[in-house]
This record gives C-alpha cells, structure tokens and sequence, in this order.
C-alpha cells in the first residue's frame, strides 16, 4: 500500500514537473510578448491600446498582447508573477517599487538592450530613479511634479503676487501668501497630508533636505536637519499657528480637498500635477483655476520624484524584442501621446519639447517647465525605508502636522526610531 | 414574559438604526453612481441627485469589459458553491456523526487553516495551478475558491448536522429504512437550510474574492468583476468616482438578487414539525 502510493506521489510530480509552459512563441516561429500597463484613465488607456495596434500592424513577426493591469495590489501581483515565472514580458511600475524586484533578480538590466537613442533621450538625474547597483531596471517615461493649483479669481483679487516657475514663492512668501488669503471661513491652503512622508519628503529637496545619509561604508542613517526641517516647520505652523491652512484635510486624500476646493473653502491646494484631470472634469462651470509651481528654496524648485516606468522581466525570452517594443512606446511623439493621456509629463527631453505641452491651457506650460527640476526621490534606494515609513515616520509626522508633538520630539522620532529601523536592513 | 410598548418601540428604534447603518452605503454608493461629475465633487453632499445621469454607466461599460467580467464571476462563484457544497455535505456530517480522535483533529486543523493568511497560499497555489496549465482560467479559480471555502464550509455545516436529532434517524431505522434511505429521505431535507446557507456563503464569498482573481487571471476577457472593479482606480488611491460607483452597483446587485431569492430557505424553518411534541 505504502509502495502504491508513494509511485502514486511520484508520478503526480513529474507530471506537474512536465507540464511547464512553451513561453510566448508560437508553431510559426513568431513571438508573443505580454505588456501589462497600469494605464487607468479612459484616454490613456485608449493611447497605450492605439499604440499597441500600431506596433502590431508593423511588426507582424513580434505581437504585443495589451494586459490592462491596475495600481491596487501591482506589487503582490508581480511578485506572484515572478516567483511563479508567469510575468508578463513588459511590465509598467513606480520606480520606488522596482528596488526589491531588481534586488530580487526578476527584472533584466538594461544597460545593453536599449538604444542610445533613448538613453541620450531621458536625462541622467531621471536614470538615477531606476539605477540600482551598476544596473538600470526600467526605462523611467512619465512623471509629476507636485504643484499649487489655485483658484484663480481668488488669487486675483487678493492681490497676491502670482509665482511663476521663473519668479515662485519662497517658502517664507508662500506662508504669508496663504495668510493673507485666509480669512472669513476659508482657508489660504489645503494640505491633503494622507501620505505626509513622500509629500514633504520630495518638497524638502527644494530647500536641500536629504535626511537620508550614505556614509563611506555605503551605510545610510537618518539626520533630520535644519533643511530637513523648512517644509514640516511651514506645514506645521500654517496649520497650528496662522491656521491659513486647514486641519481638517492634513488626514485627506487628494481628492478629498477638492469639493472644498470648488466651494472656494480653501484657495489652493498642493496636490500631483496629474490631480488637473479631476479638477477639469469635476469643476462647476466657470470655475477658474490655474497651476502654480511649488513654492522653492536654497535648492530651487527642485523635488523629488518617482517616476512610471517600463520594465522588462528577466524571465522574459524575448528581452531584445521586448525593448524594441519599449523603444517604439517611448518615441517621442509617442511618448508625447502617452503624456497628454496620463496629464503628465514625459521624462525625454524630444517629447518636452512638443508645443502640445508648452500650452498655456490646463497650466501644461507651467508643468513642464519644472521638469528639469525633477530629481530621484531622496529614499528611493533606501532599504528599509517602506517599513520606516510606516512605523516611524507616517505616525511622527502625522502628530507633528496635527500640533500633538514638537519638532524636538519630532527629530527624535524620526532619527533614533528610524535609525533602528534601518540598521536592521543593513547589517 | 409579556413586553413593554416602550421596550418594543425600543427594539424597533434599534433595528431600524441597524438597518439603516447596514444599508448607508449601499444607498450612498447608488446615489453616487447616478450623480454627474460636478456633483460628486459638491462640498455638501445630496443624497437625491439633483441632475441625475447614465453617463457613469455608459463610460463604464465603455471603458471595460463588465458584462463579460460579470459572467466570469457568476462561473467562477456558482461553481465553487456548488462543488464546495457537494463535497462539504458528506464530509460534515461524518465529522458531526461520528466521534473519533481523527474527526477531532480534522476540526482542529479546519480552524487552524482559516488563519492562514493568503500571501503564504499564493504562491505555491500559483506554482501548482501554472503547471496544471490553470493559470488564467476560470476553471482554475474555481478549484482555488473550492479549497479556500471547503473548510469554513464543512465547518458550517458540521454544526448544522449536529443540529438534526439523531433520533430521527434512529427512530428511520426502527421503521426499516436502511442507511442511505435515513439519510435521503431524513436527514438531507432537514439539513437543506444548512447546505442553502453554505452555498450562499461560498457563493458571496467567492463573488467578492479579489486577490487569488487578481493573480490569477491575467488577461481582460478572463477577469472577475472585482478585478475589473480596481482598473478604475488609479496611482495613490486617485479614482474615476462615477463610473467606479456605477460598477460597484451592477456588481452588488446579482449577490443582493441571489440572497433575496434564497433566503427564505435559510430562515424558512425546515425543521418545524420534525419532532414529535
């Protein structure tokens, strides 16, 4: 008995052993390759499928099968994905996403796949949001910097300087500024803080924040410095001090803010340069908004960012037709196309070019010109920093915002507790 | 033993309070999917639109594919109701009948299975599923649904089994009836609200299931409705609020309508008469 069933285990091994997938090639010899986006909205998605089409009607030898993907989960996804050797050959991402999948080994380097084209195209600051170790893990293509949009007939009649990308607030003006626009029941800013990490994070660049700090020995350690600490301190203070910034929405989402937005409770609201889709779609008619850029600092208007990305999966058998595909997206009309769809701006410096986002329309203008402010978000390689961010850093920031701690306390939190965190990671 | 007028009014307060804290989002989420943009984005809210629309409706069966997801989850959830149900239903009753060191640890590893959590099933279910080529198919889903509601199931009705007097069967017996006629003609009618109640949890259960479709399924036209649900919502949580609503609601309704036409067999009291008094 004991005999029949172990032959009977045995045999229901190789028979799951044998029946391992043929990959994406069929009896003609032509390749198949799948490319998951993570397109959402009903243009982009519209601009990816068209382009798929296109490669398809010119390349009758390399298919690409379009796989609508979606943000929730694309993590736990892809990672089933790659344990399971069942990854789509293209995969579109976050680039703060890509680390453990590149430490982990499912993503290919493409230092030698891509053309120099496309490497010439996308600045290196923009390649340094993918480069992990000596390799290069996805082709960054859209990204977003984080914006003022304002209501414009307030801003008006307030008399308030307008910034512009040339002339913007400082951090200083930009808190005096929402002051004076406070005042009878509104508000002169609206932070939506859900996520305050990231947010003031990137911000702090502006006024050389880094908190994150390599030593010789590669070893990072948090140091939460006095540049580290313009951007919370002007949060802080609006809304705990001046009360020109409202409290209620420091544990809101973005699109949270905007009803309130529309009612003219508040007279600007920082939110993701893409947030303009909304506004357009659900603003009241005749409401006039318009997009200011982020308020700078001894660094300028920099800001740290995450961008899209496309990658291709080590597993992948086709990795030279997969980045021949990515080649074709990331054209620059194309890319341009994708952009316009997504209300973001593209990484190529071809594609920023395009008078189609130089209009003064839906503040394209004011967007793209900080693209060449735009760097990699200060925690993007930073191992550990997910769990820092949500042990350590979300719930001190949160009680910072919120009044419940000073910034003593806060620097405490952030440095002792989070160097704890991070050792962990590094040993 | 007789109630107070003031103590029923009491009870009835409470329960509409209950009803009314149960049903809040299922009426928030209809009036939100008939409500046109502008208005989804009005500081105060109206529970009645004021300028009701279709449009979230159209663009979401024209963005993706609803009705084919829809169809998916309806297979996908009929089918592991009812094969959970047919295999549960023998296996409980012995576990319920029969007594032994080894039903007992059979129960305790039921309970214990529930606490796994889904990330540690995953992938080995995706490594067995992918090399009996049952990655992206419904029928693979299926068979993931099934091993994932058997022990709740088998769990439920156990305790539904117990329920049913074994004298009755006994008493089947005295009057000649063998086994197999005990438990046709006896014990299946009185367990009918049990396994109704089990196939409807199995049913909604698989209906809502996200995670194992989303890692599953990997093409559009094999994707469940709350896969389908998820692609209008997009980075950092941003989402197309009308036609994500207007979803939701077609895919609330066909649970809502099987729940409606069956629960009468689960509340329906099968056992009345039963027993002798």
């Amino acid at each position: 008995m004991r005999t029949r069933t172990a032959t009977l285990l045995v045999s229901l091994a190789l028979l799951l052993a044998g029946c391992t997938d043929g990959g994406g090639d069929s009896a003609d010899g032509r390749v198949t390759l799948r490319f998951q986006s993570l397109a959402w909205q009903e243009e982009s998605v519209a601009a990816n499928e068209e382009l798929v089409r296109e490669w398809n009607a010119t390349h009758p030898d390399v298919r690409v099968e379009y796989v609508q993907g979606s943000w929730e989960s694309v993590h736990d996804q892809l990672l089933t994905s790659f344990e399971g050797g069942e990854a789509p050959d293209i995969i579109h991402d976050a680039s703060d996403d890509l680390a453990d999948f590149a430490h982990g080994g499912y993503l290919a380097d493409l230092s030698d796949l891509l053309t120099e084209r496309l490497k010439a195209d996308i600045p290196q600051r923009t390649w340094e949001t993918v480069t992990f170790g000596d390799g290069v893990y996805g082709v960054p293509f859209l990204q977003e910097p984080r914006v003022l949009i304002a209501n414009a007939g307030l801003l008006r009649t307030s008399g308030v300087r307008i910034p512009t990308p040339e002339r913007p607030w400082t951090w200083t003006e930009f808190r005096q500024v929402t002051k004076e626009l406070s005042g009878d029941g509104r508000y002169g800013v609206a932070w939506p803080l859900k996520e305050p990490v990231s947010a003031t994070l990137n911000l702090s660049l502006s006024t050389g924040g880094r908190l994150f700090h390599r030593g010789a020995d590669g070893r990072v350690t948090v140091r939460f410095e006095e540049a580290d600490q313009v951007v919370p301190r002007t949060i802080h203070d609006q809304a705990n001090t001046d009360h020109s910034a409202s409290a209620t929405t420091l544990g809101s989402g973005g699109s949270d803010t905007l009803p309130g937005f529309f009612a003219g409770k508040y007279a600007m609201v920082p939110l993701g340069f893409a947030y303009r889709q909304q506004i357009e779609q659900q603003a009241p008619d005749g409401f006039d908004w318009q997009v200011l850029p982020a308020p700078a600092g001894a660094e300028g208007l920099d800001q740290g960012v995450s961008p899209q990305t496309l990658s291709i999966a080590e597993d992948s058998p086709h990795k030279e037709e997969a980045a021949a595909f990515v080649d074709f997206l990331l054209q620059p009309d194309n890319m341009v196309r994708l952009a316009l769809g997504d209300w973001m701006l593209p990484t190529g410096t071809e594609a920023l070019k395009d008078p189609a986002l130089h209009t003064s329309e839906h503040g394209w203008a004011t967007g793209t010109a900080l693209a060449a402010h735009l760097r990699s978000a200060p925690a993007q390689s930073v191992r550990g920093y997910p769990e820092w961010k949500d042990k350590v850093a979300t719930p001190a920031l949160q009680e910072y915002y919120s009044g419940a701690i000073g910034i003593g306390e806060l620097r405490g939190r952030l440095e002792d507790d989070g160097n704890l965190v991070l050792a962990r990671y590094q040993r | 033993m007789r109630t107070s007028t003031g103590a029923r009014a009491g009870q009835y307060a409470a329960l509409l309070a209950y009803l009314v804290f149960l049903a809040f989002p299922f009426l928030w989420l209809i009036s939100t999917a008939f409500k046109p943009p502008q208005e989804l984005a009005g500081l105060h809210p109206t529970w009645i639109p004021r300028d009701p629309t279709l449009d979230n409706f159209r663009q979401a069966f024209d963005e993706q594919p609803l009705l084919r997801a829809a169809l998916n989850s309806l297979v996908a959830a009929l089918g592991a109701a009812l094969i959970a149900v047919v295999i549960a239903t023998p296996m409980a009753y012995v576990m319920a009948r029969h007594r032994s060191r080894l039903t007992r640890a059979a129960t305790g590893w039921v309970v214990v299975s529930q606490a796994f959590p889904f990330v540690l099933l995953i992938i080995p279910l995706f490594l067995v599923l992918k090399n009996l080529r049952l990655i992206n198919s419904v029928p693979g889903l299926v068979m993931v649904y099934v091993v994932w509601s058997l022990p709740f199931a088998l769990w439920m009705l156990a305790g539904y089994v117990r329920a049913v007097p074994p004298e009755l069967e006994e008493a089947a017996a005295v009057d000649g009836a063998g086994r197999l006629r005990t438990l046709v003609s006896v014990t299946a009618p009185l367990l009918a609200p049990g396994i109704v109640a089990t196939a409807l949890f199995a049913f909604i259960t698989a209906w809502n299931e996200f995670f194992f479709a989303l890692v599953l399924l990997k093409t559009p036209e094999k994707q469940t409705l709350p896969v389908i649900l998820t692609h209008f919502v997009g980075a950092e949580g941003v989402a197309d609020l009308g036609p994500l609503a207007a979803a939701a609601f077609l895919a609330t309704l066909p649970s809502l309508v099987v729940f409606a036409l069956i629960q009468r067999r689960i509340t329906g009291g099968m056992m009345a008469g039963a027993v002798k008094s």
